[in-house]
């Protein structure tokens, strides 16, 4: 079965979705990133999805679940590299994601894991 | 208005989903929309697609090129035959689910696109139509 | 319905450069030809009397929807796109095809003079047949048309309101004039392009040349706020005027995080704040 693949760099985890994910690999994506937030003692997630040309509710939400665990589990979650048309598409079907921490890109969202960290 | 092409597609598993998207993206270039309202028409065909797998036991998705004078639309039609709706106005209630969504899948499509219809019967199945112009 | 003879056919085959020559003279007459040259007008007229022969014999003239008139329908159409973007009249578009009348009709004349009834029969069917050409002309010409005015319309969005970078990170939308909901949508989708495209991480929408705002409006510029938060940069507001912030308030609308100031100064001010950045007197 696919998966999509969680890098891990230092104290944070690194997951870049390239593919149109279907359902269950979403699912799967929630359950292995909090097995491994657990294992590697990590202190933050960047989910990188600049490569989604679509975000629906049940992506939505996958996303939302992640950051709630991790923040359950002591690690931030950072979304980075939200297209513009996905924004605009997911505020009009209702979906805002209060509380996910966003970025820019990649390396705007290490430095704001970075200094999240130092400043607890 | 004149149809330039039409197809269907099942929808009858979780990755036909994938696919509907896939496909509903190509017909959206086709049509000539812009990124953004093909972004809109792909994701509120996610969102029913997946409606018409978990809620409606599978189903097809119809689709049709239209051309309107110089607008050119893309129109989807989803069909099942299983349970239906049994409370319309429940149903069109944003954060309402009858599963374990977010209850923002009928709703959320619905404010995606321009035109949207939606006819369910119970024990006889639902058809919901959706449009997007240029 | 009166279908075209195989006799009327052979007959415009045969007469076929008479029947140029008198087309070009009434073109040229009644002014639908201004703007071409002769070999240019020789060369449409030449081929489209061309096809319209071949299709008359080999398809039905009744009905030029069939694709036995495929041919002729795309050389129209061609023709009247060519002629919508060079910016000729509709009529003299459709006169294209109305100056071939005169000289089929007296050609049908001369072929059926000792026949009045089929005469009669063939100059319907002639007639319909032009009619029907005609307004294919006429309705690809509108079609042309209207597509050129909504591309215009669509630039005519995009120059209106520049998105323009104040400072390192930091971008301005100034809107001014009366906002409408398609004009709010195009600027506010350049404007998130154009964070994507600068890395900004600042977006400042300054509003003091917008008068009034309704509610779409508003609520458009709500969920931009909320679609260039969710990408990973912060928006300001600036330039809310009273009557403004009296609508949003009316209108019961969350403004819940988010940031607004009363000038674009006062904004630029903020995003050099939170950029890490002071301004200091050179000496």
């Amino acid at each position: 079965m696919d998966r999509i693949p969680i890098l891990r760099m230092g104290e944070f985890l690194l997951v870049t979705i390239q593919v149109d994910m279907h359902d269950q690999l979403a699912l799967t994506l929630q359950d292995d990133l909090s097995e491994r937030i657990s294992a590697c003692s990590s202190k933050g997630v960047l989910i990188d999805i600049s490569a989604l040309d679509m975000v629906d509710s049940f992506i939505g939400r996958m996303i939302g679940n992640i950051s709630g665990l991790s923040k359950i589990m002591d690690a931030d979650t950072v979304l980075v590299g939200m297209q513009p048309a996905v924004a605009i598409t997911l505020v009009e079907l209702g979906l805002t994601l209060p509380g996910v921490i966003t970025a820019l890109n990649v390396e705007r969202g290490m430095t704001l894991l970075r200094a999240r960290l130092d400043h607890q | 208005m004149i149809v330039r092409d039409s197809g269907t597609q099942p929808v009858r598993i979780e990755q036909d989903v994938v696919l509907a998207r896939h496909t509903v993206r190509r017909l959206a270039v086709e049509c000539g929309l812009r990124l953004i309202d093909q972004t809109k028409i792909v994701t509120a065909a996610s969102e029913l697609a997946r409606n018409t797998v978990v809620y409606g036991g599978g189903g097809d998705m119809d689709w049709e090129i239209l051309e309107d004078g110089a607008r050119h639309g893309l129109r989807l039609v989803f069909r099942d035959e299983g349970p239906g709706i049994a409370d319309m106005k429940l149903a069109m209630t944003d954060g309402w689910t009858s599963g374990n969504g977010l209850g923002l899948g009928l709703t959320g499509a619905k404010r995606l696109v321009g035109d949207f219809d939606i006819d369910s019967r119970p024990g006889v199945g639902t058809r919901i139509t959706i449009a997007r112009w240029t | 319905m009166a279908a075209l003879a195989r006799q009327t056919t052979d007959a415009m085959g045969s007469h076929e450069a008479a029947l140029l020559a008198e087309w070009r003279a009434n073109l040229e007459a009644s002014g639908a030809a201004r703007g071409l040259s002769p070999e240019e007008l020789a060369r449409q007229t030449a081929e489209f009397l061309g096809l319209v022969i071949t299709c008359a014999v080999n398809g039905d003239a009744s009905n030029i929807s069939g694709a036995d008139w495929d041919s002729a329908r795309q050389f129209l159409e061609k023709l009247s796109r060519t002629r919508a973007t060079q910016g000729f009249e509709s009529h003299h578009t459709a006169n294209f095809i109305f100056s071939l009348k005169r000289p089929l009709f007296a050609l049908l004349q001369r072929t059926y003079a000792t026949d009045p009834a089929t005469l009669a029969d063939q100059m319907w069917a002639t007639t319909e047949l032009l009619d029907q050409l005609g307004m294919h002309t006429t309705r690809t010409f509108q079609k042309s048309r209207e597509e050129v005015i909504k591309r215009q319309q669509e630039e005519l969005l995009e120059l209106s309101t520049p998105v323009v970078k104040l400072w390192d990170g930091v971008l301005a939308l100034p809107m001014i004039g009366t906002l409408d909901s398609q004009r709010t949508q195009v600027v506010m989708e350049s404007l998130l392009q154009r964070i994507v495209d600068t890395g900004s991480e600042i977006a400042i929408i300054d509003i003091t040349g917008v008068p009034t705002v309704d509610t779409l409006v508003a609520q458009h510029l709500l969920k931009t706020v909320t679609a260039i938060r969710l990408m990973g940069a912060d928006c300001i507001i600036s330039g809310v005027r009273p009557q403004i912030a009296q609508t949003i308030v009316h209108l019961g609308l969350d403004l819940q995080g988010i940031v607004t100031k009363a000038n674009l100064a006062d904004a630029l001010a903020l995003a050099l704040r939170r950029s890490g950045l002071t301004v200091v007197k050179a000496s």
